[in-house]
């Protein structure tokens, strides 16, 4: 057993960040509750709690977004007031934000100086940025083209742009927000790396995660939040991942995925062939075959980018394509009149969009409609030929979101004001119920918290268990091996290969995902 | 055609596309940073309204200038008060001024002048008068550049060569200086602005003043040195028409010159020909008059290639959480 110190250790060095009792609240919601941590210089300190734990918010105060309502803040041991990010840029603070302050169409150089620049002339700011990037650059492995500009790079090249603004700032705190989301497991390996340097060169670096793997990986200390309060904060090598995550959900959980051997039967999804070109004139999918029998998950895997949103779009129906798709033998029309998404959902195809805000929910629209969004054309909806029957499908919203535990269960309420989890549960709730014989599902639990995460997982291994076939897109390697009885790797629109998930391991996998041929497989 | 009709149309198409220039310019600062200006139209008018009207009364031209340059800023002010401090929506604040100034210059106007809304023509000191650039006579029986410099070049009103000088001006602000830097970063990603510690609402700000600025210029000019007094709608859409050379140019000052040039021309053809003969056909007056407007509409609908405007366009920035 771990030992747990509420507030975090008493040290002999004045603390890098040390904060006393923040609180924190949006109207009647208590954001952050008389939160107190301590952080050591030279460590990396995680926090880690489940979406809405107010992580974010925390750090949003220490950055200079929010003011806090109560509490202090002492940086090196003297009390600071940071009003705004100026203040904390002042403090020595940098924050590399889960999605990037970056300008586009300005080059890396241009970011880096926004906001410091020496003069208002901006030619010697340049140049003085280019010779320090430079440096930078030899010192943490933080190699990024300064000319480049930001919308022709990679997302982990562009975060390595926002790490280089916060050091050009001389930042000595690092604060990183969900840093690893968008990047490839060599990528986060390479973040690791640098941060590990610049560990070791003194600086304090805050990883804020819901990822309990990164935790155990890189962290020197972490802290639990829970409901806006902060449950815990204990040395990672004391503790484990199972520890932690009863830590943040405040219950037991079943982090592998339970599940029995699957029964593949016939062939219910077969795809030959399938190019597809976007509105760029772009080729995104470059002659895709695969199939997906009754009974089993395919799982695909791949970096976001890579085809795989094209794939899900072409299969659901809202973007056209060239190539042959059959579902229960029977061939589907990828062009003509019925290649939308009703004549899918018809054939039995249900989607779980990977952007379920875009996509898969009306945002401004009560759950309880978007609960038969899709569906709302089937008879038993229809009071007459001409009216819905609203009070019917409130009925069945109602019993829906009881079953799926969403929460609140208020089918009143619009989509926009349940949480990401419980957003997901109502799409998921919405494809599931109709009894499809093929799932698509994307990115099921991007930004769903742990606890909503077992319950979806469970949702669709139960489907599979019914017999029925689920092509399952995620850019988390952790939930396509748990998850998948097959996995198909996507790097640049083709398919690079398959494995089973006993046979293959996350480093293969990433390989492939980064377009390196296997051995036995064609390119 | 002649060379001396050639340089009369040119001429003439620079002073045409001289309030167009001013205004395209204006909302190229305003839209660099982030806020729509569709607003344009209502503040020439209203910046002609007041500059004729003070120089008529006051009998100084320069007096209608600030007065002219002094409404436009004031509507830019109700404009980013809308949209930067209380986050409204950044077209219908623009539509509304338009309105506004449509009402209140005839208002004022008749009130004022009881003219029905026309203020008295200008003459003398209440207007711009030309500018002879010098050697100007000098060099005018030099053939093909005499001409050139004495007759297309020399000869317009200060606010022509103020205009033009605006070109390059705005070029060197936008790519060369950290103020420059800061208001095209804060009309791409607000957010990469904020939290680079710099105040994303004085940015805003100083935009509206740079566009009511430049837009009172493109007004005082109308009515002041293009025409001599004011006259109701005398604007007549060049706010629009500014607003699709914006596009045209894809936000960027040297192109902002050409679109404009290329909008004053065609004023200019319709101008001096009645009635164009092709020799099987008469092409009409009518849709000479009618082609800025017809390349107006045509630009706005996106036949203008794929434009890219600035990304935080017609947002207001709300901190996320």
């Amino acid at each position: 057993m771990a030992e747990v110190t509420k507030g975090g250790q008493q040290a002999t060095v004045a603390p890098a960040i040390e904060l006393r009792g923040i609180s924190k609240a949006f109207g009647p919601v208590q954001a952050n509750k008389d939160i107190s941590i301590s952080v050591q210089p030279g460590t990396i300190h995680g926090i880690i709690g489940e979406n809405g734990a107010g992580k974010s918010t925390l750090m949003s105060i220490l950055y200079g977004f929010y003011k806090a309502d109560e509490g202090q803040i002492f940086i090196h041991g003297k009390e600071t007031q940071i009003p705004d990010s100026q203040a904390a840029i002042a403090a020595g603070i940098g924050m590399v934000f889960q999605h990037f302050k970056l300008v586009e169409n300005f080059s890396v150089l241009e970011n880096v100086i926004l906001g410091v620049e020496d003069g208002a002339m901006l030619k010697p700011s340049l140049a003085k940025a280019r010779k320090s990037l430079k440096s930078l650059a030899e010192e943490y492995e933080l190699h990024v083209d300064p000319d480049m500009l930001i919308e022709d790079l990679g997302v982990g090249v562009q975060q390595r742009v926002e790490i280089l603004k916060a050091l050009y700032r001389e930042a000595d705190i690092l604060i990183l927000d969900e840093p690893t989301g968008v990047l490839t497991p060599a990528e986060a390996d390479h973040l690791f790396r640098i941060l590990n340097g610049l560990r070791d060169q003194g600086k304090t670096i805050i990883l804020i995660t819901h990822k309990l793997r990164e935790i155990m990986e890189i962290t020197d200390t972490v802290s639990v939040m829970r409901r806006g309060e902060m449950t815990a904060t204990v040395k990672t090598k004391d503790t484990n991942p199972e520890h932690l995550a009863e830590l943040m959900v405040g219950r037991k959980v079943l982090l592998r995925v339970d599940k029995v051997p699957a029964k593949p039967g016939k062939k219910v999804l077969e795809v030959e062939n399938l190019r597809m070109v976007d509105d760029h004139g772009v080729e995104r999918l470059k002659g895709i075959s695969l199939n997906v029998r009754a009974g089993e998950i395919l799982g695909i895997a791949g970096v976001s980018g890579n085809g795989q949103s094209q794939l899900l779009e072409v299969l659901g129906g809202y973007a056209k394509a060239t190539g042959e798709i059959r579902v229960n033998d029977e061939p589907i029309d990828l062009t003509g009149k019925y290649s939308d998404g009703r004549s899918r959902r018809r054939r039995g195809i249900a989607h779980v969009p990977e952007d379920r805000q875009e996509h898969g929910l009306i945002m401004d629209f009560p759950a309880w409609q978007n609960v038969v969004f899709g569906y709302h054309h089937a008879p038993e909806y229809q009071k007459n030929k001409l009216l819905m029957d609203n009070a019917k499908i409130l009925e069945v919203a109602q019993d829906k979101m009881d079953r799926f535990d969403v929460r609140p269960p208020n089918p009143l309420l619009e989509a926009k004001s349940f949480s990401g989890g419980n957003q997901q549960k109502i799409v998921v709730a919405r494809e599931i119920e109709r009894n499809p014989d093929l799932l698509l599902v994307g990115q099921p639990t991007r930004g769903v918290d742990i606890g909503a995460i077992e319950f979806i997982h469970k949702q669709i291994i139960a489907l599979r268990d019914e017999g029925k076939a689920v092509l399952l897109v995620s850019v988390e390697l952790e939930e396509i091996l748990s998850l998948s009885d097959r996995i198909a790797v996507m790097f640049d629109g083709h398919i690079m290969g398959e494995r089973l998930p006993d046979q293959t391991d996350e480093r293969e996998l990433g390989l492939m995902m980064a377009g390196v041929t296997q051995e036995g497989d064609a390119a | 055609m002649d060379f001396l009709t050639i340089i009369q149309i040119a001429d003439s198409a620079l002073r045409l596309a001289t309030p167009l220039l001013l205004a395209c310019l204006a909302g190229l600062f305003s839209e660099r940073a982030g806020i729509f200006d569709i607003g344009l139209e209502g503040k020439i008018l209203a910046s002609a309204f007041f500059s004729a009207a003070v120089a008529a009364a006051t009998g100084s031209v320069w007096l209608g200038l600030l007065a002219g340059v002094a409404s436009s800023i004031a509507f830019s002010g109700v404009h980013g008060l809308a949209s930067i401090t209380f986050q409204g929506n950044q077209l219908i604040s623009g539509v509304a001024l338009n309105f506004f100034a449509s009402g209140i210059t005839i208002l004022i106007g008749t009130a004022w002048f009881g003219l029905g809304g026309r203020t008295p023509s200008l003459s003398g000191g209440q207007r711009f008068s030309p500018v002879e650039l010098p050697f100007a006579n000098a060099v005018a029986d030099v053939p093909i550049l005499g001409p050139i410099y004495s007759d297309l070049l020399s000869g317009h009103t200060i606010l022509v060569y103020v205009a033009l000088l605006m070109v390059p001006l705005s070029w060197f602000v936008l790519y060369r200086t950290r103020f420059g830097l800061r208001l095209r970063a804060v009309g791409e990603n607000p957010a990469a602005v904020d939290t680079a510690g710099v105040s994303v609402i004085r940015l805003r700000y100083a935009a509206m003043l740079i566009a009511g600025t430049l837009c009172g210029l493109a007004g005082v000019y109308l009515a002041t040195g293009l025409a001599a007094g004011f006259v109701k709608e005398m604007s007549a859409g060049r706010g629009y028409i500014a607003l699709a050379a914006l596009i045209f140019a894809r936000w960027r000052p040297w192109h902002a010159l050409y679109a404009t040039l290329l909008f004053g021309l065609l004023e200019a053809i319709a101008n001096r020909y009645q009635n164009i003969d092709l020799g099987t056909f008469v092409i009409p007056v009518q849709f000479m008059q009618a082609l800025p407007y017809i390349l107006t509409v045509i630009i706005l609908a996106g036949f203008g290639g794929t434009a890219v405007a600035p990304k935080a366009g017609g947002q207001p920035y709300v901190k996320e959480r």
